[in-house]
């Protein structure tokens, strides 16, 4: 596991709780408010950055983030940019890990080993890819496992059967789980059903399992968190992003408003204790 | 027939899903377990002739099958060149042959216990051979459309709520078939235990590309036979138009191994391949990954999509299926291109000089007939795929008429 996100997590255990991974789009409204957005989010007390890197067709996220990745897109963020966005996060917060999370296609075209060799070189921790299963990963999981970039697999509710231990087999870093059927931003899972699927995960893989998808209140957030290792929000605060941006509101404003609910996000967790 | 031949252009894909570099199954995990669950299904009936029975029947029956293949007497002495004969796949129930592909695939639905399904159209000729299978069989239907297209094709739109199906206007993205695509695709991944996907062309993630070309390929069988009964040989040429390349597919694949028989698949120029303003994936494209595979796409050099242009919304598709970019690859298939103002051009000379009004997707195909007829001996046979007719093309098509005087 990457330096970083094993410090993070284990940071959490000590202090009894899991860790808070938030997901902003790179350039989301714009590179400066971007950046500002996400030393906000470290002030904030996040745990982990989940840095979206913008595609023109993102399959499987809901209305939110499809927004998100436009708005960066049409600022002129490209693969590029985001990989800047993340060297220069990394010289100011050195212990924060960041995971890439994006499409294949924008990697493929930059060219995988220069993505790998790029992405490392900024900094970064770990790569979420969503349109690269188990089956198709190979040629970026094995060239990033190399290298010192965590190749993160998703578990999700319809994996949770025979196909469990192939999908686990290779993971590295942590374990993501999808906790609906569905895409990003939209319906929420039954706190039961997580624990349950978190479970199962935990009797085949001994890494951390951090629960994402549907997660929009700060009690939300505290839950799942408590259930597993940690939980991602994204809709919620790229929803914030949004509102602020048709609002015309200054990067620094954008900023304090995602870092006041990232700071609700990251207080619930530290008042939730497990029961 | 040599269909496992060493040399073989049909023993693609392999197992994997792979066409050469293309293909593959890049798709969410959620998904990942449905589409294993879709190619075990497909490889049991593969092999299982209660299936195919039912199947022929419903060819024979419902869909009209098989198409004539006519002797285009006028066309061929206009061209000045090889004989034209047409496949009149247009003549089939609903007005395309989108239908031969979407039985197949409802018949493998109610296999697997389905009773509801997704679709996503962007002419919407799928949509509505999708309705239509659903209305028979008895299937409940939801039918993803760009909003843009929802407008440009109100015909279609009327036809789908009539045979019972919900049309979901599609506001993502630019609004096209692209994003009609990557709507149903989630849509899927929100209903993974009751829905089955109806992908309309040879494209998305294994076994889709191979499925639908089989379903289709029932086009070239029969082309071949009928054109031995007329000519007592193969044709020299074959021209088809593409967009997904369904059709193409359909005819060209019993013949791939035929060497003598020359390719030629048509893609959308739009305003001229330098324009950018164009449907032409091969010819102005580079490979990437869209919609669960990896095949020629128009993109940008930050690997985001680009839109296609095309008068022909059949053919207004940033990409295009996987097997056709391995023909591509090999170059087994010359891939050509017609634009928006060739293709009006042949949907007027083709109504007036046959009496057939064909859809702007085949009118990219007679435009490079036009070209390529006349450099043919008088002997040369040429068979095209008269995929689909053009009354759904009226309203787009006549005011661009009436302006060039060809009305």
């Amino acid at each position: 596991m990457s330096k970083r996100l094993a410090a993070s997590f284990l940071k959490a255990k000590q202090e009894n709780r899991g860790i808070l991974g938030v997901f902003v789009s790179a350039g989301d409204p714009d590179t400066n408010t971007s950046t500002k957005i996400l030393d906000s989010l470290v002030a904030a007390g996040a745990d982990m950055i989940e840095l979206g890197m913008p595609f023109s067709d993102p399959m499987a996220d809901g209305p939110a983030i499809q927004a998100a990745s436009l708005r960066a897109i049409k600022s002129g963020m490209t693969l590029k940019g985001s990989l800047e966005i993340a060297s220069k996060f990394r010289e100011k917060h050195t212990n924060i890990p960041l995971v890439l999370m994006g499409y294949f296609n924008p990697i493929y075209r930059y060219g995988v080993e220069r993505f790998v060799k790029d992405a490392q070189a900024a900094g970064t921790d770990g790569l979420i890819i969503v349109d690269l299963p188990p089956e198709e990963d190979a040629e970026l999981r094995d060239l990033s496992q190399n290298s010192e970039l965590d190749f993160i697999r998703l578990i999700t509710p319809t994996t949770l059967g025979d196909r469990l231990p192939f999908v686990l087999e290779k993971a590295a870093g942590f374990i993501y789980y999808v906790s609906i059927a569905g895409i990003t931003g939209t319906k929420s899972a039954q706190l039961e059903s997580i624990s349950s699927a978190v479970n199962k995960i935990k009797q085949v893989s001994d890494l951390p399992v951090v629960t994402g998808f549907g997660i929009r209140t700060a009690e939300q957030a505290a839950h799942v968190a408590s259930l597993g290792d940690g939980a991602i929000v994204g809709s919620a605060i790229v929803e914030i992003i949004a509102e602020c941006d048709a609002q015309n509101l200054s990067a620094e404003n954008t900023a304090r408003k995602v870092s006041d609910f990232t700071k609700l996000l990251a207080d619930a967790i530290s008042a939730h204790k497990p029961e | 027939m040599n269909e496992t031949q060493p040399n073989s252009f049909k023993t693609m894909p392999d197992e994997n899903g792979r066409f050469g570099i293309h293909g593959g199954r890049f798709v969410a995990e959620t998904l990942m377990p449905l589409i294993l669950k879709v190619e075990t299904a497909y490889k049991e009936v593969k092999t299982d002739p209660d299936f195919y029975a039912e199947l022929l029947y419903f060819q024979k029956h419902y869909i009209g099958r098989p198409s004539p293949l006519y002797f285009a007497e006028r066309l061929t002495e206009y061209y000045g060149g090889a004989k034209l004969y047409l496949k009149r796949d247009e003549l089939n129930h609903t007005g395309a042959h989108k239908i031969n592909n979407v039985i197949g695939q409802a018949l493998l639905a109610k296999k697997m216990g389905k009773t509801k399904i997704i679709a996503e159209t962007g002419a919407g000729q799928h949509g509505v051979a999708t309705a239509t299978a659903c209305a028979l069989f008895n299937l409940e239907c939801e039918v993803f459309m760009g909003a843009e297209d929802v407008k440009r094709q109100k015909p279609n739109v009327d036809r789908m709520r009539l045979l019972g199906a919900t049309v979901n206007p599609v506001t993502s993205g630019t609004s096209t078939l692209k994003d009609a695509m990557n709507e149903a695709l989630r849509y899927w991944v929100a209903h993974p235990d009751t829905h089955f996907y109806i992908i309309g062309t040879v494209a998305g993630p294994h076994p889709y590309p191979e499925m639908v070309r089989d379903f289709q390929s029932v086009i070239g069988k029969e082309a071949k036979e009928q054109l031995f009964e007329a000519e007592g040989r193969l044709p020299d040429a074959l021209i088809a138009c593409i967009g997904g390349g369904s059709n193409a597919l359909g005819l060209f694949h019993p013949f791939l191994d035929d060497a003598d028989v020359t390719i030629y698949g048509v893609e959308a120029a739009g305003l001229g391949i330098d324009s950018g303003m164009h449907a032409a994936s091969l010819t102005g494209g580079t490979p990437g990954i869209l919609h669960g595979n990896r095949t020629y796409l128009l993109q940008n050099d930050d690997g985001q999509i680009v839109d296609a242009h095309s008068i022909s919304a059949g053919l207004d598709y940033p990409g295009i299926g996987p097997e056709h970019s391995w023909l591509h690859d090999i170059g087994r298939v010359n891939y050509v291109s017609a634009t928006d103002e060739e293709a009006l051009v042949q949907f007027q000379l083709c109504s007036r000089l046959e009496g057939i009004i064909p859809a702007l997707e085949p009118s990219h195909a007679l435009a490079y007939a036009a070209k390529q007829l006349p450099l043919m001996d008088k002997e040369q046979v040429v068979i095209l795929n008269m995929c689909g007719r053009g009354d759904k093309d009226l309203e787009a098509v006549l005011p661009k008429l009436d302006e060039r005087g060809l009305l």
